[in-house]
């Protein structure tokens, strides 16, 4: 609990001194402009953590991205579709999880796991155990 | 299986009676004989019991007559041993003699069996019997043996066979031992196992237990949309920082780019390039240690006796050129580079037509006596070379089978910038000089040859090839030449050498392997302005005076140097130097001095101005009389000239005070002429005209 204060503040004070300049810069009438900027800027896959090989890594990425943007509405669907899609391609058996908040603590074999970010709001977490 | 048992039978028998089976046999063959005697009279009969059997004869028998046949052959034993020696001696020592045996072993042993079987009524089967304690098989063998000899014994083993393994059966001498001693076959207690069973089984294994669990590892971490945001954000940051740092590498690194493959090509070549630089310092610094007294000699040295000498001089050697992997070659071009006045290229090739092979250009310092700075292997021999007077890590070179190229210092590699081809225009026939000229109106490069097959070319370097113009083609009949349709075989004269002057753009000489020196322009095609009867044989050098524009020098295998006057048809000055002359050079700082070298490995001095008849300088500079001095050059700026021998070697020689300061110090006496330094050597001209009009004239 501590820890995730910390975090927190950290957090809080990045995205503070991040947005000074700008506001300073585009002046406070452009929110909306800034909106979107961001959702645009921020809508490319950012991996945060992987141990995967370049090749799966990649593969998996952007299965993650097609699943997510197919499914943009239904997290429970894309992350079947990338459960199956990974089961397939390299064995069974894959777990998959998608969401906008979330805390995870899981065993994994080594090399076989992904958690990136896409879409500025998502979280994709597939790592393979079995 | 009756037939074993008969066979237990009769042997049972033999050995029962032993003393009956040898008459048995005997009557047994008798019989058979009888039985032949008769199949022979009679075969036709069909009485005989075989009489159905055709009777198959081999075809080597003899053919007898009934006569022969019915003859009786008696045969009789007797007890004597064919095969024992009769007359055996032996060595008596009682009586000191050789004495015959008469005793003789007469018995010969055709077949012994040992047997193994007892009469089940003796003693001896008695005894066993009680001892092995089978009172049940008695009965059996009794019955089996009292009422009849054969008939019982086939009942008797049935039963023993049932008991037993057929295998066992087939072996007659169990089958003996079995009868004698009627018991079970009693398998061995300890270690038996079935004949069957023998084979390995191997254990078995459970696979599951053989592979090890795949590696795992936990992972743990929580997310919500502020962890998500602050990912970006920083993310962009790292980006727009890297692009920053790009751009700033960027310019960097398109310049690097190129030197970075080129360091990289080098140390893939070669990994000592690394310390190239380093190395070739080192290299230097370490010759300049080990060659300390020829640097000041030929800084400083002035040779002291020279004032008492009066007129001549000498020649001081200084270092020594040369190149392992050229020591077969000789030296067949020297030039100067004009920039870096310690720099020069030596052309290295042949000049037997029979021993023509590689050749190599190379370039030495002065600094460097020890290893080139430079060296371009190639497939022909280097004929001829020229550095370039701006440009001067441009060369050009000639090369024995016509063609021509021009090197790049400044570019890597061994390979020309460029090289003419059959295509482009190239000579047949050796190029004997090359020489740069001054740049084209379009800015291009361009430099001239003279070959033997007659042509003057003009070669320009256009982008990246190079484009030839014929300037004349050289002919013997006359002083015309009709252009390329007039061109006969026979009428083609060959050029050996050739020279630009200084002043005059389009004039030029070229000296032929006749004799003949032409004087030519570049504009007339197809015409001589002039043409001297100059030598007997080929002319080796023809070369204009540095300073005065009329006087040009050549030189010929002939032994001998003519000093010219382009306007007059007959040599001004001519010396026999007793050797063919390979070469011949004016110094860059009197008109009147000039150089020569000789097949016989002199190098000879000539100071007009002192000596209109001998050399000042005459004077040996090979180890071997048999080296042939091919090539000389003056160094433009330094007091030194530089020598090529047919062995590969390069000399270079410093001149005494003698042979250079004489001069100056006559110009001293003319000062207040001398001090303008083109009009002190016009003077000098002058007088050198008319010294020649006296002798003409």
């Amino acid at each position: 609990m501590a820890h995730c204060f910390s975090q927190l503040t950290d957090s809080r004070a990045e995205v503070f001194g991040g947005e000074t300049p700008r506001v300073g810069m585009a002046g406070t009438g452009e929110g909306k402009k800034e909106e979107a900027d961001y959702k645009r800027l921020h809508s490319f896959p950012l991996i945060r953590h992987t141990d995967m090989p370049e090749e799966m890594r990649v593969e998996t990425m952007e299965l993650c991205v097609t699943a997510c943007e197919k499914f943009a509405t239904n997290n429970e669907s894309a992350a079947k579709m990338i459960k199956e899609s990974m089961d397939k391609k390299f064995g069974s058996s894959w777990h998959v999880v998608i969401g906008e908040g979330f805390g995870f603590e899981v065993t994994h074999e080594v090399k076989n796991l992904l958690y990136m970010f896409f879409g500025g709001s998502l979280a994709v977490c597939v790592w393979k155990c079995s | 299986m009756p037939v074993p048992n008969n066979v237990a039978a009769s042997m049972r028998k033999g050995s029962t009676v032993q003393k009956g089976t040898l008459p048995v046999a005997k009557s047994t063959k008798a019989a058979s004989k009888k039985k032949d005697e008769e199949e022979g009279v009679d075969t036709g009969d069909g009485l005989d019991e075989w009489s159905g059997k055709a009777l198959i004869k081999p075809p080597e028998q003899l053919e007898l007559t009934e006569a022969e046949l019915k003859e009786e052959t008696t045969r009789i034993l007797t007890a004597n041993n064919p095969h024992a020696p009769q007359n055996i001696v032996r060595y008596s020592f009682k009586e000191r003699s050789y004495k015959p045996t008469s005793v003789v072993d007469q018995m010969a042993v055709h077949f012994v069996l040992e047997g193994s079987l007892l009469h089940q009524d003796s003693d001896e089967a008695r005894r066993l019997r009680a001892k092995e304690g089978l009172p049940e098989e008695t009965p059996t063998v009794d019955t089996g043996t009292e009422p009849d000899e054969e008939k019982p014994e086939t009942p008797a083993t049935p039963i023993e066979d049932g008991g037993e393994e057929a295998g066992e059966e087939d072996r007659p001498d169990s089958v003996a031992s079995k009868t004698d001693r009627k018991e079970p076959k009693v398998s061995n207690q300890f270690n038996f196992s079935e004949r069957a069973s023998q084979t390995l089984n191997n254990p078995l294994r459970e696979r599951s237990c053989q592979t090890e669990p795949p590696p795992r590892s936990n992972f743990s971490d929580t997310v919500n949309q502020w962890e998500i945001y602050d990912a970006y954000v920083e993310e962009l940051q790292q980006q727009e920082k890297n692009k920053e740092k790009q751009k700033a590498v960027a310019s960097k690194n398109d310049n690097d780019k190129s030197k970075k493959k080129m360091v990289l090509m080098e140390t893939q070549n070669d990994d000592i390039s690394k310390v190239g630089k380093a190395s070739k310092i080192f290299e230097r610094m370490v010759n300049q240690n080990t060659f300390d007294d020829i640097a000041q000699d030929f800084k400083y040295f002035e040779d002291a006796s020279d004032e008492f000498r009066d007129q001549e001089g000498t020649l001081l050697p200084l270092w020594k050129f040369q190149y392992d992997k050229a020591k077969r070659l000789s030296v067949t071009a020297l030039c100067w580079n004009k920039k870096y006045q310690d720099l020069f290229a030596v052309g290295m090739g042949s000049y037997d037509f029979s021993k023509q092979g590689r050749g190599m250009l190379v370039y030495y310092s002065l600094k460097n006596s020890a290893f080139p700075e430079f060296i371009y292997p190639t497939d022909s021999g280097v004929l001829c070379l020229d550095i370039h007077q701006q440009h001067s890590y441009l060369v050009a070179v000639g090369f024995y089978d016509g063609c021509v190229a021009v090197y790049n210092l400044k570019e890597e590699g061994l390979e020309p910038l460029y090289k003419s081809t059959a295509k482009t225009g190239k000579h047949t026939d050796p190029v004997w000089q090359v020489r740069w000229q001054n740049d084209d109106m379009d800015n291009n490069h361009n430099f001239y040859s003279v070959s033997s097959d007659g042509r003057v070319v003009s070669w320009t370097l256009v982008k990246n090839e190079l484009v030839f113009t014929d300037i004349i083609r050289l002919s013997l009949n006359g002083a015309v030449s009709d252009g390329p349709e007039g061109a006969e075989q026979p009428g083609i004269a060959c050029g050996t050498s050739f020279d630009f002057h200084k002043q005059i753009d389009y004039l030029f000489l070229v000296g032929t392997e006749e004799g003949k020196i032409h004087k030519c322009s570049k504009t007339y095609s197809s015409q001589f302005l002039e043409t001297y009867d100059a030598h007997s044989m080929a002319v080796d050098a023809v070369k204009w005076n540095h300073f005065h524009p009329k006087v040009f020098i050549s030189c010929s295998s002939d032994w001998t140097v003519k000093i010219w006057d382009h306007a007059i048809n007959t040599p001004m000055f001519t010396f026999d130097l007793k050797a063919a002359v390979g070469d011949v050079a004016w110094s860059p700082y009197s008109s009147t001095v000039f150089a020569a070298v000789t097949t016989d490995g002199t190098v000879h001095v000539f100071d007009l101005n002192i000596n209109k008849y001998e050399p000042i300088c005459h004077q040996q500079v090979v180890a071997k009389k048999k080296i042939k001095l091919t090539h000389i050059e003056f160094n433009p700026i330094y007091p030194i000239l530089i020598v090529g021998d047919d062995r590969g070697y390069v000399s270079s020689l410093k001149l005494s005070p003698n042979l250079r300061k004489k001069p100056k110090c006559k110009k001293g006496q003319e000062q207040p002429k001398g001090s303008e330094v083109e009009i002190a050597k016009m003077e000098k001209l002058l007088s050198l005209l008319r010294e020649p009009e006296q002798s003409t004239v």
